[in-house]
């Protein structure tokens, strides 16, 4: 049995506690009139720099003047916005509203890049039951593990959404009577886009992958003590039927909770695309969580070759990213139809530095390092490449996220990294808690032997 | 000069297998193994050099990006530029998405045509070559391992044939 080491504990709580403290700096820096967000920004300008003076702007310091200058230099940049929905209002409400939503589309994209996570593993965790895979029985524990924070993480995004529906904030414009009022392309979508029937959808989702979660962990402890396989065969079966309704449910769960912040923008394989970026972060974190708990003389039955099969993964599956973002941006590139080009001209004329950035972690770098099959077998190798596209990853959730939340207000900042900081505490803390409750290794597994002399 | 080699033949990949690890062990030196279907691990217990064909495959896949670049700058860019789509070809770099597919498969092609090609002129393998084969059976079900002979018939002989072989021959290597 696996016991929560006291450092890691003490390491989670501090990392909750120091991320929750910068999410609530960031609430309080937010600007709450439009002046206050005016003179942020303007001040922002005079010293040079974009972001860093947004979070730590000094506020109401900026002249009349300035200020006038700086809506003059805005209402440009507006223009080449794909805010269309923002017709009537002003600037200063258009900034106020971009600011405001910074801190709360901070926690957005953290919440969800750690639940997304824990919902990549379970895909992946279903994938290896319903395959019958042989070599990663020994790995199974990790993934209960790791998916044992799915609930409680989409739980919490699920509260952002509810909040959101309660116009406590703007990250989803069609959620605004207002916009809606004057926007015949959300109106036309208001049968599928609006507040009551967006929340009930969520709960199923997040109802369907709770249960299976709930099921499949429940079954294989219980065949550690059976006397025969019927609970190995029923997980096989709720993991194939799970499947089903993952494909279903993830690929809407990515429109519901994505792509809507940009409700006139629709890509077809964009289900795909987060999928892969689920899948990939999830066989990083079972890799890098296996490497730390052999460390710590945990799992001495997992050999060299099932962490050269999670590298293998973590490689493929970047590749597939890639391959699935480019579909999507060659296309949309190529045929340049206005409506669809918008979604990329802003994140290349705003965010240039992550939306590129974000090709180099998650395609080259993983290309490169982990190209080489001897690499894949050296745990600190391993690691350090999960790193990058752990990150990587975050900034491409990032990249759906804020375009069309904050536009072009947008800074890695307090905010940001404390609302890393503060999930990444709780999804150790669940983690590691949850991997105290079963042993380490599915004894009764009836693969287990298979997975145990696993050797490539 | 002609050689005189051992030549045993196996018919199973397991009893072969832990026959190499015994002749290894008696430090006899393992000439050649000719086999019906690669055998797994077969080329670490005769203590072969791991193989270099992914570092060639590599660079030739370098080689392909750099001809899949120069070829499009020179046909869209250079040579004949068009205007395709409303994206008149100034630059490479303006254009390269739609150059990225080509790259790719250029990349693909030169890395695994030259790689297979590789191979074969490094296992001396090419049109109407005589096969090497001592054996037809090795093509077949049975498995063949030649072991260098200096003197030492009667003994390596015995030793072959506890290891399991169905047959111990000896010939010239020419």
């Amino acid at each position: 049995m696996y016991t929560f080491s006291n450092r890691l504990r003490t390491a989670a709580f501090v990392l909750m506690i120091v991320g929750a403290l910068g999410l609530v700096y960031g609430f309080f820096a937010a600007p709450s009139t439009e002046a206050e967000a005016m003179a942020m920004v303007a001040d922002a300008h005079h010293g040079e720099d974009h972001g860093a003076a947004t979070t730590h702007a000094a506020e109401g310091e900026a002249s009349h003047g300035e200020a006038h200058a700086e809506q003059a230099h805005g209402e440009e940049a507006h223009g080449a916005e794909t805010h269309e929905e923002e017709h009537g209002s002003n600037h200063g409400e258009h900034l106020l509203h971009q600011l405001q939503n910074k801190p709360w589309a901070a926690l957005y994209v953290s919440a969800f890049f750690f639940m997304m996570i824990s919902l990549g593993v379970l895909a992946f965790y279903a994938i290896q039951r319903a395959a019958q895979a042989g070599w990663s029985p020994v790995l199974f524990r990790v993934m209960e593990g790791i998916t044992s924070y799915l609930v409680p993480g989409a739980l919490i995004v699920f509260v952002i959404l509810v909040l959101s529906g309660l116009h406590m904030n703007h990250l989803f414009v069609w959620m605004d009577p207002e916009v809606v009022a004057h926007d015949a392309l959300i109106q036309g979508k208001s049968g599928y886009l609006n507040v009551p029937f967006f929340l009930v959808r969520a709960l199923i989702y997040i109802g369907g992958w709770g249960a299976y979660q709930y099921f499949s962990r429940k079954f294989s402890v219980a065949q550690d003590t059976a006397s025969d396989d019927s609970n190995f065969k029923k997980n096989f079966r709720i993991s194939a039927g799970f499947l089903v309704f993952f494909l279903v449910s993830e690929s809407m769960m990515s429109w519901d909770w994505i792509m809507s912040v940009d409700p006139h923008w629709f890509s077809t394989l964009f289900g795909w695309y987060v999928f892969a970026s689920m899948f990939v972060s999830g066989i990083t974190v079972i890799a890098m969580i296996t490497i730390y708990l052999k460390s710590k003389g945990y799992l001495e039955f997992v050999n060299d070759s099932h962490i050269h099969d999670l590298a293998k993964f973590m490689f493929g599956v970047s590749i597939f990213w890639t391959y699935l973002w480019f579909s999507q941006f060659m296309l949309i590139w190529y045929s340049n139809i206005p409506e669809e080009v918008t979604y990329f001209v802003t994140r290349i004329e705003d965010y240039k530095l992550p939306f590129f950035g974000m090709l180099v972690m998650n395609f080259i770098f993983p290309l490169l390092i982990l190209m080489n099959s001897d690499y894949k077998r050296l745990n600190w190798f391993v690691i350090m490449a999960g790193i990058v596209i752990l990150m990587g990853h975050y900034v491409d959730i990032f990249n759906m996220i804020m375009p069309a939340t904050v536009g072009d207000q947008w800074f890695i900042g307090i905010a940001e990294i404390s609302g890393v900081l503060f999930f990444a505490g709780l999804f150790i803390f669940v983690v590691f808690n949850a991997l105290t409750k079963a042993p380490l290794l599915a004894k009764r597994n009836p693969y287990i032997e298979e997975s145990k002399h696993f050797h490539y | 000069m002609a050689s005189k080699v051992i030549q045993a033949l196996y018919n199973d990949d397991d009893v072969l297998m832990s026959a190499v690890k015994r002749v290894k062990a008696e430090r006899h030196h393992i000439e050649e193994i000719y086999t019906p279907f690669p055998v797994h691990g077969l080329d670490k217990a005769m203590g072969l050099a791991p193989t270099r064909i992914a570092i060639t495959s590599f660079l030739y896949g370098c080689v392909g990006l750099t001809v899949a670049i120069t070829m499009m700058n020179f046909i869209m860019i250079q040579d004949w530029p068009q205007d395709i789509g409303g994206k008149p070809s100034f630059s490479y770099l303006e254009n390269m998405p739609a150059f990225v597919p080509i790259m790719f498969e250029l990349t693909v092609f030169f890395a695994a045509h030259l790689m297979v090609i590789t191979f074969y002129l490094r296992s001396r393998m090419w049109p109407f070559k005589e096969a090497e084969n001592p054996d037809v059976r090795t093509t077949d079900d049975h498995f063949l391992m030649e072991v260098a002979l200096h003197d030492n018939e009667d003994q390596l002989k015995a030793l072959l044939v506890e290891t399991g072989a169905v047959e111990v021959k000896i010939t010239e290597k020419h």
